[in-house]
């Protein structure tokens, strides 16, 4: 099943020296490597960031390089798709300059604004990018760990968000099983929208059932007491250091290469 | 440590009336304690307060004294481990090792000393798995020993049991009983289990007191109570142990009884008009119901089978067939669970399938259901019952479904739609009578042989009335037309489940573990209304554990690890 296939997939993209990484070291690259993406507009930067990124990920284990890529191809499809919309309405109503190609109404495509579209694009292909390849296979229990041991977040929050984490799962099983039971109820027939009305309240009732049955069974365990001790220490070393430092190289050298061919932009200029 | 309630009672906030009051007990140290009661006695209400999660004064009002070794079990949380009902929603975390440390962080237990804990946990309640073996991928036995593994890690001395076994099979059951048998050998632990299923415990417990919303009504050794007391504990719904119940039979006796009675206690009677409820079917008379395929037990039109009830003298091995399969294969999404799976399932009668957690029963069952597709291989129904000639039920409408193929599923909360009872029973008919508003002719005749579509079954608003309101009778809801279906017990639950199928009066109908986690009552009156079905000439298919539901329902068997 599909939940099998993703294990195996991320079993994978697991057995790379990035588990030597304190997920929240992970984190911390992404946070790098989005971050001069707020800060400029241009599309060399972005589209350099996003090849070396991909390159330096796929080399991190090059014996499963072509299911890797797969991977990483079928969880960028969302982001792949929303880059033009997001680029079009850039190019539709973006500040003209430079040679007009088409005016209608209030929609201006000209020059700069296709320079913007191009930008934009990019731009989101590049953050979900990131975000993609530091964090793809991350566990959420090394993550919780790291987020309230290194970060030093509430303990409390952080482990109950990933309980609850644990339960959206189930509650995908029961959507699909109450999807079944509306087909059975003879309601299988009407448009979605009415269907989905009588499913949210059914889910909802789902959802506080297994979360209070959750909340008392995380109590009776002694969660909530306050101090606690972690069995699973969460750490940051040498290799965590090496991994912001690439990140930072990755950031550096696509902003130079921007700056070098005169493509550079800061987002000041446009706003 | 000791436990001890003096004159104790709760009262949540939200109600008027205690959950509990006037209790008094002395429970030693390694003493194992049975509690029993009817549903609303205050079982669970006691077995919070012992684990000390009931709350405090915002939540509800406490009288009386209720301690631990001389402590509140409020100021205790954590020495008391609480196992309840639903396994899966008691696992916090996705790894088996980190679920059991779970505990112990937070009891403060120093780090190193953690995992040799873990290891001692899992191993003493038999659960021989990696540390970090996937936590969804463990069957609700299993489950519910990473519970017991996840308390005793943590040093609890004492553990309450609230219906620990009411979703688990027989082999999980055994798993969950053997488990805590284990870890109360050697008395260090004292054991306080509610259960109404109480022959799983009642070899292993040295004492039962039985509950009442006003205190404990008895108290005494399982040999002093169960024979005292075996009617009243009938009557609350609790299971009595095979040995001290005076008939030694079933509660509901299910066997031949092929009359067809002329008051239907399905829902509705014919004479009213409202809704075609008495498909009567004669199993003497063989119907042309399947073409004869090259499949290899298809012998003409009829399907070779065990009769197991042995009715019918020397022709009983020969029936017609509702639903076959041929190289079925079954499963959610795209990847099959089973394949290669051939099957008949006799008209008129009731069939039971049965198989481990995880065999694919319920897959099996929805996709005979027309409610999932089949991933490979055909499900084809008789003749008769398919609309237009199509024959397998996946392509029907969702209304085309509810007057041949009606669905129980396990979660009686999972299918409910509806904000009250009454809503919830019409439902289907009101969707039937959509239909049967855009429909070009409602003056079809009545073939007794085809199945009554919209344009057959009477349902306008005063029919739809009628109808509900006798189901409501019959499956004793009459008082509860306006609650919220949300709001009712697991009993209540499931009788309206099966209402709401019964009101469109399907050819087939299909129930997923009808009986699971409940009381005496409920199990009897589910047997009760299948039988009655199935001897109307419904085909009933039930997906099942109970062992005691097969000796009374099953004519005919599939079990899932023979196929």
């Amino acid at each position: 099943m599909t939940t099998q296939l993703r294990s195996l997939s991320e079993e994978m993209c697991r057995t790379t020296i990035l588990d030597c990484v304190n997920p929240v070291t992970r984190m911390g690259a992404a946070m790098i490597l989005t971050f001069p993406l707020f800060i400029t507009l241009d599309w060399v930067s972005a589209l350099t960031v996003v090849a070396l990124e991909i390159v330096i990920w796929l080399a991190l284990c090059p014996r499963h390089m072509g299911s890797r890529l797969r991977t990483l191809g079928l969880r960028a499809i969302p982001f792949v798709v929303a880059a033009p919309l997001a680029g079009l309405s850039m190019a539709l109503y973006g500040n003209p300059d430079g040679q007009i190609f088409f005016t209608w109404g209030l929609i201006v495509v000209s020059e700069q604004s296709l320079s913007y579209a191009a930008a934009v694009a990019a731009r989101v292909i590049a953050l979900g990018m990131a975000c993609l390849v530091t964090l793809i296979g991350v566990d959420p229990t090394d993550m919780a760990d790291g987020l309230a041991q290194v970060w030093h977040l509430p303990s409390h929050f952080v482990l109950g968000t990933l309980a609850a984490v644990r339960l959206v799962a189930r509650l995908g099983d029961d959507w699909r099983t109450m999807q079944l039971a509306r087909k059975a109820r003879g309601l299988g027939d009407h448009g979605v929208l009415h269907r989905y009305a009588t499913l949210a309240f059914a889910l909802l009732v789902s959802a506080i059932r297994r979360g209070s049955t959750l909340a008392t069974a995380m109590e009776t365990r002694g969660f909530g007491r306050g101090r606690r001790t972690w069995a699973r220490p969460s750490k940051v070393g040498v290799p965590d250091i090496i991994c912001l430092g690439i990140a930072a190289g990755i950031v550096g050298f696509g902003l130079a290469l921007a700056l070098v061919t005169g493509h550079f932009r800061w987002i000041g200029d446009v706003l | 440590m000791e436990i001890r309630a003096k004159d104790w009672g709760w009262r949540h906030a939200s109600r008027r009336a205690w959950a509990l009051r006037n209790l008094s007990f002395t429970i030693k140290a390694g003493e194992r304690v049975l509690l029993l009661g009817a549903s609303g006695a205050g079982k669970s209400t006691l077995l919070a307060a012992l684990a000390g999660v009931l709350g405090d004064a915002n939540e509800g009002e406490e009288e009386g004294l209720l301690t631990i070794g001389g402590t509140h079990p409020r100021e205790l949380k954590g020495h008391a481990a609480l196992m309840m009902q639903d396994p899966d929603s008691q696992i916090v975390l996705t790894r088996v090792g980190d679920d059991v440390a779970f505990g112990c962080e937070n009891m403060c237990i120093p780090p190193d000393e953690i995992w040799p804990r873990v290891d001692t946990a899992l191993k003493s309640v038999g659960l021989d798995l990696p540390r970090d073996h996937h936590t969804n991928h463990l069957s609700g036995g299993e489950q519910q020993r990473l519970v017991l593994a996840g308390a005793l890690a943590m040093g609890a001395e004492l553990l309450v049991l609230d219906e620990p076994t009411a979703n688990l099979d027989t082999v999980g059951l055994i798993q969950v009983r053997d488990a805590v048998a284990e870890v109360v050998a050697d008395r260090n632990r004292t054991l306080i289990v509610v259960e109404h299923h109480c022959s799983t415990w009642a070899s292993l417990v040295d004492r039962v007191i039985v509950l009442a919303p006003d205190g404990a009504i008895a108290d005494g050794s399982p040999t002093q109570i169960f024979p005292k007391m075996s009617e009243e504990l009938a009557a609350m719904g609790v299971w009595i142990p095979g040995e001290y119940m005076n008939s030694g039979s079933l509660p509901f006796n299910a066997h031949p009884v092929r009359t067809i009675t002329s008051q239907n206690p399905t829902g509705t009677d014919t004479s009213s008009g409202s809704c075609e409820v008495s498909i009567q079917f004669d199993p003497e008379i063989p119907t042309q119901v399947h073409k004869p395929k090259d499949g290899h037990h298809i012998e003409g039109d009829v399907v070779k089978f065990r009769d197991e009830r042995g009715l019918d003298g020397s022709d009983s091995g020969y029936r017609p067939v509702a639903i076959s399969t041929h190289g079925l294969a079954i499963g959610y999404g795209s990847t099959p669970i089973r394949t290669g799976i051939s099957i008949d399932i006799p008209r008129g009668l009731s069939s039971v399938i049965t198989g481990t957690n995880g065999s694919g029963k319920t897959t099996l069952a929805l996709t005979l259901a027309g409610l999932l597709p089949p991933l490979d291989g055909v499900v084809e129904v008789a003749e008769t019952l398919a609309p237009n000639g199509r024959s397998s039920p996946h392509t029907w409408r969702s209304r085309e479904l509810l007057t041949r193929i009606g669905t129980v599923f396990q979660s009686p909360d999972h299918q409910f739609v509806a904000s009250t009872v009454f809503d919830e029973i019409a439902v289907g008919l009101k969707a039937l009578s959509t239909k049967r508003s855009r429909a070009r002719s409602s003056h079809s005749l009545r073939r007794p042989e085809s199945v009554p579509d919209a344009q057959t079954i009477e349902s306008t608003p005063t029919s739809i009335d009628a109808t509900v309101n006798q189901l409501l009778d019959q499956l004793r809801l009459t008082h509860l037309a306006k609650a919220n279906p949300f709001t009712l017990s697991g009993g209540e639950k499931r009788r309206l489940s099966v209402a709401t199928v019964l009101a469109c009066n399907p050819q087939v109908i299909i129930l997923d573990e009808p009986t699971f986690g409940q009381d005496r009552l409920t199990w009897a009156s589910m047997v009760e209304i299948v039988a009655t079905l199935r001897d109307q000439g419904t085909t009933i298919i039930s997906v099942t554990h109970d062992q005691a539901y097969i000796e009374a329902l099953a004519d005919h068997r599939i079990d899932m690890g023979e196929l």
